[in-house]
């Protein structure tokens, strides 16, 4: 056979592919392994944890707020289903601690209001530039998608928050720079944001940094896929829907080509599979 | 096939209409009654899954369209203006988005079906070739559709695939540049390049649905081609399409529908790469820039190449050689089923394209430009050497005397194979 020799070398090469992806998953510069944690919206009929969420809305509005802005998101989304579903009252108190300018009035001039639930989530800053001159040259990336926008979501998110570990021996750690296990590199220039006790649970939940970081990172998860509580109730709904007209059609197609087979003695399947 | 028309307008109306619009006459004759050879297993139901996703992508693309603001400063925030605060548009958004690789696997396994099938071969060419043309249009409305986002992979993905046509510059110096600058409208990526990937990108899927028109205006004349490769020998060998293939195919769609569905609803960004959820930087280039998963396989021929011309004329050559199919095979024989050694051969070309997509995905060194460069030589050899060599030398299994032999065996000679009389009373 021609081919014998031809599929041999095929099969080297695949098999040379496979080990050249297990090299790779060594080199020191490939991206931290992160570890997959047990979330409630995990699967196909997860949601979120409600009071999870607020309690990372709470980590979110007095350590991450500080510095880095979510602009996509609005106060009223507080209050929507699917989400931390603050009552209309909290979420209207909550908008109403920020101060807006707006304008122009019937004079021309731009003036401050207290917030209102559609209102954006407040920046800590201006601008990049000025984002930038407050912390070194290091821009806070907006978090609105953060949980989408890096490998492993809100895994990733956890890992980071709760990576911060003394750089190990013989490591460069440039000036003012710390040392994250989860962060592609390990040198981040967020110094690490998260101390037990930090924030005040009301809830009863331990405030510890392993929580903060969870919190967080459900409430990220949100934050970048508030639909995900719909789309997996819809989609149920869909897959059962199309699991039933799946067992219809094919019983349909079988009673509809049975009539061909019908009319012969033995019985061989016209449609016969690909060989 | 061309086959009698057994269209019998009953009311008034419809012997008016007939007479001069005979619309009701070639839907009758085109999709109810088309004879169809009776053998044809479910690799054949992705011309109809087919027909489904270019119907879903521009109804989902239609409507999108109606809120999406094709702005550099605007777009990525008008995407998540879909998903947040439009009703149902985080499910337009995904299946529109899934639905593009949806569509390309369902190309993917037609061509592959109709490469092992030898369905190119004559009197199929210019179907084959009008399909390799829907393919081409496929892929570029993808990758147009894909910038829209105007998240880092869009924005990257665009100024490496439009600075492709520098490479012109080794040809006529200054003319790739020159052309590079037309199509950017300027002399980086930014928002006149956005506004004309657009304002393409909502043209070309109605040039695709055009050219489909015509695949299946060329399907209709010579009809179907089958498993065995064998031309139908009679009304005996073909059913009505309706409602044999309706079923069937209707059957075939559902289940790729539950596959779609799985991804819509429980693994929306799986097919996606996490940083087109960064809104698109100039100033920062990703690590590695790659295609989504259904262009891997050419991105891994143009890495390949040390040249950028010739890794370019690489890329567009991938695609180009399948025009040529149907005179570089040179057996007599269609269905590979009958071809021994043709039939490893087609599988390794199967094996390669996928290697190539693993590669594609891998940053271009070492151990993977390598292999890159070993696959990619198979991929051209594959039609330039092996599609007319083996053809030639090849020894075909003997083939069976006709479709219903080759489904019910040789002692089912023609005149003892059982009639059918419902199919032929519909003919």
């Amino acid at each position: 056979m021609i081919a014998a020799p031809f599929g041999l070398a095929l099969a080297a090469s695949f098999a040379l592919v496979l080990l050249s992806g297990a090299a790779a998953a060594e080199e020191p510069h490939a991206a931290p392994k992160i570890e997959a944690q047990s979330w409630s919206f995990n699967g196909p009929f997860g949601a979120y944890d409600t009071a999870q969420l607020q309690r990372g809305y709470g980590v979110y509005k007095q350590v991450c707020a500080n510095c880095h802005s979510m602009r996509l998101l609005s106060y009223r989304n507080l209050g929507e289903k699917g989400g931390p579903q603050f009552s209309p009252e909290a979420v209207k108190a909550l908008s109403e601690e920020i101060q807006v300018t707006d304008g122009p009035n019937d004079k021309g001039e731009m003036y401050q209001r207290p917030g209102r639930p559609s209102d954006r989530f407040r920046s800590p800053y201006a601008n990049d530039e000025a984002a930038r001159a407050a912390n070194r040259g290091a821009l806070p990336p907006d978090l609105s998608v953060m949980a989408k926008a890096r490998p492993g979501g809100p895994d990733y998110i956890y890992a980071l928050l709760t990576g911060y570990k003394d750089a190990p021996h013989g490591f460069e750690l440039a000036q003012g720079m710390q040392y994250n296990v989860a962060f592609p590199g390990h040198q981040i220039a967020m110094p690490p944001p998260l101390i037990d006790g930090v924030v005040t649970y009301a809830d009863g939940t331990k405030p510890t940094v392993d929580n903060y970081a969870r919190d967080v990172s459900a409430f990220l998860m949100w934050a970048a896929e508030p639909k995900l509580e719909e789309r997996h109730m819809l989609g149920a709904r869909v897959i059962v829907f199309l699991f039933v007209l799946a067992v219809v059609m094919f019983l349909a197609k079988r009673v509809v080509w049975s009539n061909l087979h019908a009319k012969h003695d033995a019985k061989p399947r016209l449609d016969s599979p690909i060989t | 096939m061309s086959h009698p028309s057994t269209y019998e307008p009953n009311s008034g109306f419809e012997k008016w209409l007939d007479a001069r619009l005979p619309v009701v006459r070639v839907m009758n004759d085109q999709f109810i009654t088309f004879p169809t050879p009776r053998n044809l297993n479910y690799w054949w139901t992705f011309g109809g899954i087919l027909t489904f996703m270019l119907i879903s992508q521009i109804a989902t693309g239609v409507v999108l369209a109606m809120h999406y603001v094709p702005a550099a400063d605007r777009a990525f925030d008008s995407v998540e203006h879909i998903m947040r605060d439009v009703n149902w548009g985080w499910l337009l958004r995904y299946t529109h988005a899934v639905g593009a690789s949806m569509f390309f696997l369902a190309a993917y396994i037609h061509t592959f079906r109709g490469l092992y099938y030898g369905s190119y071969k004559a009197p199929r060419e210019i179907l084959w070739i009008l399909g390799v043309l829907i393919l081409l249009l496929m892929i570029a409305t993808a990758f147009m559709g894909y910038s829209l986002v105007w998240g880092q992979m869009s924005f990257w993905a665009v100024t490496v695939i439009t600075n492709l046509f520098s490479s012109l510059d080794a040809v006529v110096p200054g003319i790739g540049t020159r052309l590079v600058q037309w199509i950017w409208g300027g002399f980086a990526v930014g928002g006149p390049t956005l506004t004309r990937l657009y304002s393409l990108h909502y043209l070309f899927p109605f040039l695709i649905a055009g050219v489909v028109v015509l695949h299946i205006w060329a399907l209709h004349v010579p009809g179907n081609n089958n498993p065995t490769g064998i031309d139908v020998k009679g009304p005996r060998e073909t059913l009505p399409f309706h409602p044999y293939y309706t079923m069937k195919d209707g059957f075939a769609l559902v289940l790729f529908a539950l596959l779609f569905a799985s991804f819509v609803f429980y693994a929306p960004n799986t097919l996606g790469h996490t940083d087109n959820y960064i809104p698109a930087n100039p100033l920062a280039t990703p690590q590695h820039i790659v295609p989504e998963w259904y262009f891997l396989p050419f991105y891994a021929i143009l890495r390949a190449i040390p040249s950028k011309l010739f890794g370019v004329a690489g890329l567009i050559g991938s695609i180009v050689v399948l025009f040529f199919v149907p005179w570089l095979d040179t057996s007599r024989v269609r269905s590979t089923r009958y071809r021994p050694i043709y039939k490893w051969f087609f599988w390794a070309f199967v094996v390669t394209c996928f290697v190539l997509g693993y590669l594609g995905s891998q940053p271009p060194e070492g151990v993977y430009l390598i292999l890159g460069r070993i696959f990619t030589a198979y991929y051209f050899l594959f039609f330039l050497l092996v599609m007319p060599v083996v053809g030639w030398i090849e020894k075909p299994r003997g083939l069976p005397g006709s479709i219903t032999e080759a489904v019910l065996g040789p002692e089912a000679k023609p005149q003892a194979a059982p009639r059918q009389r419902e199919p032929e009373a519909a003919l």
